[in-house]
């Protein structure tokens, strides 16, 4: 199989985002019109009933399936398709969108990612309980279960984790449609209330509606819509193990996220992230899922991520810039839009048009999705020319 | 010789003080009384004493059980049934239930008997188990308790001969629970003692004396069924018990335990029985049943085992009356518990052997054990070639764990913890264990407990706890 089957032959012309937060008074509908409609804009397309030729969709938490999206938007008599991979359902729609055009099938696609939790009634994730043996689910819970294997082992503790939460608060607040809007401290992390041992409040992303759009089209067609378009030079999903009965786990790392990081690197042609990766939007579910996610993504070696946290390494300022838009912690998670949205900040920051938290003259951008127990890792690579 | 060839017993860990009752503010040391907890009920407790009657024995042989008990979730559907699943019993087992009477484990010992004298049995397992509910400012919330005892009937390694049984029977309205009541009514305490208690036990008693042509000296123990601590000492002066003789009712410690609580006091005189002790046995509820034991010599070659003075050692004090009220369910809460259909029924019958009787497979191809049952090895990739595993009597060992506030629990956090069990790794919740005494490599035991009420009825899976440094 080629693995740079994908390089260079798909390109981003277009990025749109909603206002993300606890959107009361708008409707899933509401916030696909107001995240496509941008990307139209952006991609300076007038007309997509002629223009858009197909339509991925992706969330979690709707039950309406694919119509949604194209009832919203009127794209009908089109393929419109749903969909699903948990947390990493953005990427993978826009992975269906990016496949479909390689293969020749359509020239020009629209990716939707949105999701509405807040409609649910509950505060964080809901506590479901689909089997008979399942806990209630609580994904803190699973996602901290690193946390005493990792701690032990290297070392690292919760001031670690707590430096990673107020990164990413101070990049929301430069971020126009971000949720979350304010400055925290190492205090305010550690003295929040527990959720699920290491994580306090501070440690958690923050579940917000929202909806973020794509458009895709030929390589060969992209200057016809723009003249700086972004290029895709990799797009993977890997599957994993569910931790919780993969016997020998080690607990030190999620597994899907190295496997997924081989996989796109080789698609993309890189030998060394650190140093060829300008800008990179990571899943920050948790803020141990972010410090797991510097190493599993080659970043810097396993068990040294404390360190290149001190020395600000993933700050704005810093030599690897990360979740530049506050990621899920502060922008806001609804999960099938969260690989949409860091799509549209890559591209911003590869174009550019960035403001106060734009990177300086970033080449290629990562984006990295985490989702399930977690079972599924899927990871975009973007670059210039 | 047929007769009792092991028992067990089991004891919920938590202890609320009396002087708690009502909210007011109890000191360490004062009397107590042994709650189950909200994972808890009549069937976790039967599980985890029939567990500790089998240790050391071959579950294969056992051919009959016998689930007693007044407290059940289900007017319709057997507890036995459930029970026996959970110890991974074999499937060609004659069940039953012994219900509405506090005189249902002494019944069901009797029947038990029966039926391996008649040689329609050869090995009865009989667990009496309860867990009723006194209304808040009742007596009985003061002198009940929880509690599970065990016992295998056999016809062989008899450790204790039944020797005689005599039971009365009567008609009276003295101590009841309607369907669909929460909790025990009970008409004006004299009158039940009076006219029930007292004169039906020493009816009972005196039949069993004159059957068995035995007095009460001949008895190394008597063990009196009471509703209270007064009533007890009222039949032990009547029938001229010597005070070394009479076993402990263990008020302020245990509690009534209802249809429990006899046997859990026979479970005890067992423990410290010699050979040639006899064991009297009475017990009351709309008449009254007497059972003489003659205690034989394999009592003394039977391993010890979890029987009532291991888990009165093991306790914790319930911090407060409303912890343990909202661990009844009688906590006030924003949300009716919930209703509708529950859990699917289909999946919970595919899933039974993971989840109820807590089996694993061990593959054929590479010998990795893993859970929960899946077709393709989780190691080897090899497909459909794996044999059973059970689980639950295994020792595990925590690997990784959290401290969860988002559970809903009465005594927040849970503890999670990812465990593995012979390389088979399971989450599992971890309980009777508080977070400092949490690290990885913990050896852990699992008991059977409920996981959650969707739907309004009990779902039962495994939980582990943490295996005590002394056994």
């Amino acid at each position: 199989m080629a693995r740079d089957g994908i390089r260079d032959k798909v390109s981003i012309v277009g990025v749109g985002c909603c206002q993300f937060g606890e959107n009361w008074d708008q409707s899933p509908s509401d916030m696909i019109v107001d995240a496509a409609y941008e990307a139209y804009a952006d991609a300076g397309i007038e007309n997509p009933q002629r223009q858009i030729e197909a339509v991925f969709t992706g969330s979690l938490y709707t039950n309406a399936g694919p119509h949604e999206c194209a009832d919203a938007l009127k794209l009908f008599d089109k393929p419109v398709s749903m969909v699903s991979n948990y947390c990493a359902t953005g990427t993978d729609a826009f992975r269906y969108g990016v496949m479909t055009i390689a293969a020749g099938m359509y020239d020009t696609v629209l990716v939707v990612g949105y999701d509405k939790p807040k409609d649910r009634g509950v505060s964080g994730p809901t506590v479901m309980m689909d089997g008979v043996r399942d806990l209630p689910k609580t994904p803190a819970g699973w996602f901290s279960l690193c946390a005493a294997t990792y701690f032990e082992k290297y070392g690292a503790g919760r001031e670690d984790l707590a430096r990673i939460a107020v990164k990413n608060h101070h990049n929301g607040t430069l971020a126009p449609k971000s949720f979350l809007k304010r400055e925290i401290t190492i205090e305010d992390v550690l003295n929040a209330r527990m959720i699920s041992w290491p994580f306090g409040l501070y440690d958690c992303a923050a579940q917000t509606d929202g909806a973020a759009a794509v458009i895709i089209t030929r390589r060969d067609l992209a200057s016809q819509f723009r003249d700086d378009p972004v290029h895709v030079k990799a797009v993977t999903i890997r599957s994993g193990p569910n931790p919780q009965k993969d016997p020998g786990n080690d607990f030190l790392c999620w597994k899907p996220n190295g496997w997924a990081a081989r996989d796109a690197y080789a698609q993309a042609g890189i030998s060394d992230p650190r140093q060829e990766i300008g800008v990179a939007q990571v899943h920050d579910c948790f803020s141990l899922t972010e410090l797991l996610a510097y190493e599993d993504l080659g970043f810097c070696e396993k068990g040294s991520a404390k360190e290149h946290i001190a020395d600000g390494a993933f700050e704005l300022g810093g030599d690897l810039p990360v979740n530049t838009d506050g990621g899920l912690k502060t922008f806001g998670h609804p999960t099938g839009a969260t690989g949409v949205r860091m799509l549209y900040e890559n591209t911003l920051q590869l174009q550019g048009r960035a403001g106060d938290r734009q990177v300086e003259n970033p080449k290629l951008a990562l984006s990295h999705n985490l989702g399930g127990h977690p079972t599924a890792c899927g990871i975009a690579i973007l670059g210039r020319d | 010789m047929i007769g009792i060839t092991s028992y067990g017993a089991y004891i919920p860990r938590y202890r609320l003080p009396l002087g708690a009752l009502g909210g007011r503010r109890a000191g360490e040391g004062g009397p107590e009384k042994a709650v189950a907890w909200n994972d808890e009920d009549s069937v976790t407790m039967a599980v985890a004493a029939a567990g500790n009657c089998l240790r050391d024995f071959d579950r294969q042989r056992v051919d009959a059980l016998y689930f007693a008990s007044t407290s059940y979730a289900f007017r319709e559907k057997q507890a036995a049934a459930l029970v026996a699943r959970a110890l991974d019993l074999p499937r060609d087992l004659h069940c039953a239930d012994f219900a509405s009477s506090l005189r249902a484990g002494t019944s069901a010992l009797r029947a038990a008997a029966d039926a391996v004298k008649a040689g329609s049995a050869r090995c009865v397992l009989v667990v009496a188990s309860d867990c009723r509910l006194g209304a808040p400012g009742s007596g009985l919330e003061r002198n009940s308790g929880d509690g599970a005892a065990a016992f295998l009937v056999c016809d062989a390694d008899v450790i204790a001969v039944i020797e005689a049984a005599h039971s009365v029977s009567d008609e009276i309205v003295d101590v009841w629970r309607g369907s669909g009541d929460t909790f025990v009514h009970s008409w004006e305490d004299r009158f039940v003692v009076q006219e029930g208690y007292v004169p039906r036990t020493l009816e009972a008693v005196q039949g069993l004396l004159e059957k068995s042509g035995c007095a009460v000296s001949d008895f190394a123990k008597l063990a009196l069924y009471a509703p209270d601590q007064r009533s007890h000492a009222t039949v032990a002066r009547q029938l001229g018990i010597e005070a070394d003789s009479l076993c402990d009712p263990l008020f302020g410690r245990l509690g009534n335990a209802g249809a429990a609580f006899a046997p859990l006091q026979l479970a005890a005189a067992l423990e410290a029985a010699r050979p040639g002790d006899r064991i009297l046995v009475a017990n009351y509820g709309d008449g009254a049943d007497a059972l003489a034991f003659s205690v034989s010599d394999p009592v003394e070659k039977l391993e010890p085992r979890r029987g009532v003075s291991w888990h009165l050692e093991r306790r914790r004090p319930v911090a407060s009356y409303d912890e343990y009220l909202s661990a009844r369910g009688m906590g006030t809460s924003e949300w009716e518990a919930p209703a509708g259909p529950g859990l699917s029924a289909t999946i919970h019958f595919r899933d039974r052997d993971n989840d109820i009787s807590f089996r694993g497979q061990k593959c054929n191809g590479c010998g990795a054990v893993q859970f929960p049952v899946q077709r393709v090895c989780e190691t080897c990739f090899k497909k459909d070639d794996f044999e059973a595993y059970r689980l639950s009597d295994r020792i595990g060992k925590l690997v990784t764990y959290t401290f969860d506030y988002f559970f809903p629990t009465p005594d927040p956090p849970t503890v999670v913890s990812i465990v593995d069990i012979d390389g088979a790794r399971v989450h599992i919740q971890v309980v009777n264990c508080r977070p400092e005494d949490v690290k990885a490599g913990l050896p852990v035991e699992f008991e059977f407990r409920r996981i959650h009420e969707v739907g309004g009825r009990p779902n039962y899976y495994w939980k582990a706890t943490p295996r005590p440094a002394s056994d």
